[in-house]
C-alpha cells in the first residue's frame, strides 16, 4: 500500500477514495482521544497552524482551533475585522506575511470562491479550505460522512442521502455530493427550482423540486441553512412559504426510513428549514456532527502537517 | 530467516512469565495488561490466558496505539496502521504491565509510556517483552523477558504468525537474499 499524500485540502477533488478513507480512519483514533481524561497528543509539537477567518464562524473556527491545540501545535487565530485586511492589506500580502512566520498549515475561511486555491499558490504552508464562498467546505463533508459512518456503518454504498435546501449557493452541499459519490452513496438534491444547480447529472446526483419524494426511503437527511446573507429577494417569495414547502417536520420525516438520521451543518434557522421537535428529536445527530468536527479536523491537520516517511524498524 | 522461538517456545515462555508475574505481584487483583499495538496485542492476550490459568482470575487487557506519540511523529509511517487505543477501565492506582513483542531501541516503549500516562496515574508500570534484542537508544529495560539475544542492528526481529500460532524470527537484512540488480 502506497502512502496517500495530502499537500493541501482545498476541495474534495484533492482526495482519492483511499485518502478519504484513511482520514476517516485516523479521525476515529482522534475521536477516541477526545473521550480520555487528557484530550491531547504531542504529535504536532513545534508546528504552527494559523487560522485565517475572513468570514464569521463559530463552530468551524472553534473546531479547527481545538483540533490544532489537541495535536499540541501552536495555534494562532486571525479574524477579518481584527486583521490588517481592515486596513486594506491584500490577501496576497497577508499570505506572504504569514509565510514569513513559517506556518506549517494555513486554515482559510473566505467569502470568495477560489480564495483557498489562490492562497495555496502563494505559500509554502499546507492550505486547508475551511469554506470559500459558494465553492467548497471539505472538512464539513468529511465530518458529515464520519457521522454517517458512526450511525450507518463504514460502507456507504446502498445508502440514500437526501440533501435539502439552497443547494445552488451551498459549499456544504457541493463538497458533500462529491465525497458521498466518491464513497458510493446515492445522493438526492432537493430544493426550490431556483435554488437547484442546472446540471446535477454531472455531479452524479438526482434532482427533486419537491421535498416529499426526496425524503421517501432516505437513510440520511441533510438539511441546509437558508443563507439569508447570500440570497437575493427574487429566488423565493418568502421564508414562511419556504418553511411551508421545504421545512422538515415530523410528518415529513415519517416518509424516510424508520432509522433515518437528520443532519444540519449549523447554524440552524429553527422553524424555517428544520422544525423545533425534529432538530431536538431522536433522529437528530446534529450534536454528534459537532463532536466529529474536532476529530476529523485533527486528522486533516495531521496529514497536512506531517511528511510521509520511510519504513522504520520498530522497537 | 532464523527461528528464535518456535510456537511451543513462545507459549512456554509466556507461561513462565505469567508465573513470575503472579509471584512477584502476589496475586493479580490490581493488575492490568496493556499490549502495545500491534505486535504486543496478541501477546497480552496470551499472557492473560496463562495468568487466568494459574490464578483462576480474569486479568483486564487493554491496547495502546503509539502513532501520535512517536518522537518522529512529523514523518509518518509509509503504511499507516493507526488504530484506537482501548483501555477498558481506569488505570488510576493500578499495576500496569505493558506488553510488546520485541524490545529494540526503547523508543516505542517511551512513546507507549507517554500515551499510557494520558489515561491516568498507575501505581506502577512494568514492561514485559517476548524478545529483548539489545540495541537500546534510551535508558529503558524490560522487567519480564522470554528470550534475550544480541542481534545485529541491521537485522530485523519479528514476531509473526505461523499456522495460527506465534513464532519469533530473525530476518537478515545485511545479506540480501536476492542479488542486487545489475546496472
Amino acid at each position: 500500500m502506497t502512502e496517500p499524500r495530502l499537500r493541501h485540502l482545498l476541495g474534495i477533488e484533492d482526495l482519492s477514495r483511499s485518502m478519504a478513507e484513511q482520514i476517516l480512519k485516523t479521525a476515529q483514533a482522534f475521536h477516541e482521544i477526545g473521550k480520555r481524561p487528557v484530550r491531547k497528543v504531542p504529535t504536532l509539537r513545534g508546528k504552527t497552524i494559523i487560522n485565517v477567518f475572513y468570514e464569521a464562524s463559530t463552530r468551524t473556527r472553534t473546531s479547527f482551533e481545538l483540533a490544532g491545540k489537541r495535536l499540541s501545535a501552536d495555534v494562532v487565530n486571525i479574524g477579518g475585522s481584527s486583521s490588517s485586511a481592515s486596513k486594506g492589506e491584500s490577501l496576497r500580502d497577508t499570505v506572504s506575511t504569514l509565510d514569513a512566520m513559517h506556518a506549517s498549515v494555513i486554515v482559510l475561511r473566505h467569502s470568495v470562491s477560489g480564495a483557498a486555491h489562490y492562497v495555496a499558490r502563494h505559500t509554502d504552508a499546507a492550505v486547508v479550505n475551511a469554506g470559500d464562498g459558494m465553492h467548497q467546505h471539505p472538512t464539513q463533508a468529511l465530518l458529515d460522512v464520519f457521522t454517517i459512518r458512526q450511525h450507518k456503518g463504514e460502507n456507504l454504498s446502498g445508502l440514500t442521502v437526501a440533501i435539502c435546501g439552497d443547494i445552488l449557493h451551498s459549499r456544504v452541499a457541493r463538497s458533500n455530493v462529491q465525497l458521498l459519490r466518491l464513497l458510493g452513496a446515492r445522493v438526492r438534491l432537493c430544493g426550490p427550482r431556483t435554488l437547484l444547480p442546472h446540471r446535477a447529472e454531472a455531479l452524479g446526483a438526482e434532482l427533486y423540486d419537491r421535498l416529499e419524494p426526496a425524503l421517501e426511503g432516505a437513510d440520511v437527511i441533510m438539511m441546509l441553512r437558508i443563507q439569508r446573507e447570500r440570497l437575493g429577494a427574487s429566488l423565493f417569495p418568502s421564508l414562511r412559504e419556504y418553511a411551508r414547502y421545504f421545512g422538515l417536520n415530523t410528518r415529513r420525516l415519517a416518509l424516510a426510513r424508520p432509522d433515518v438520521i437528520v443532519m444540519h451543518p449549523g447554524p440552524i434557522n429553527r422553524g424555517i428549514e428544520l422544525a423545533e421537535d425534529v432538530a431536538d428529536g431522536p433522529h437528530s445527530v446534529i450534536l454528534s456532527q459537532v463532536e466529529a468536527g474536532v476529530a476529523v479536523r485533527m486528522a486533516v491537520l495531521y496529514y497536512c502537517a506531517t511528511e510521509p516517511g520511510t519504513e522504520l524498524m520498530e522497537g | 530467516m532464523r527461528v528464535l522461538l518456535d510456537a511451543d517456545g513462545v507459549e512456554r515462555g509466556l507461561r513462565r512469565m505469567a508465573g513470575e508475574l503472579a509471584e512477584r505481584t502476589r496475586g493479580t487483583e490490581r493488575l492490568i495488561l496493556v499490549g502495545i499495538r500491534r505486535g504486543g496485542v496478541p501477546l497480552a492476550g496470551r499472557l492473560a490466558h496463562w495468568l487466568e490459568e494459574l490464578e483462576g482470575r480474569k486479568v483486564p487487557v487493554g491496547t495502546v496505539d503509539i502513532t501520535f506519540y512517536r518522537d518522529d511523529a512529523a514523518t509518518r509511517l509509509p503504511n499507516p496502521r493507526i488504530g484506537p487505543s482501548e483501555i477498558p477501565l481506569s488505570i488510576d492506582g493500578r499495576h500496569v504491565v505493558l506488553v510488546d513483542d520485541v524490545l529494540f531501541t526503547g523508543r516505542t516503549v517511551r512513546a507507549a509510556l507517554d500515551a499510557l500516562l494520558d489515561y491516568g496515574r498507575p501505581s506502577k508500570v512494568e514492561l514485559a517483552v517476548l524478545v529483548d534484542r539489545g540495541g537500546r537508544e534510551l535508558p529503558i529495560q524490560a522487567d519480564y523477558v522470554v528470550r534475550s539475544i544480541e542481534v545485529s542492528p541491521l537485522d530485523r526481529v519479528d514476531v509473526i504468525e505461523k499456522d495460527a500460532r506465534l513464532i519469533a524470527v530473525v530476518q537478515s537484512q545485511s545479506t540480501p537474499t536476492t542479488p542486487p540488480p545489475t546496472p
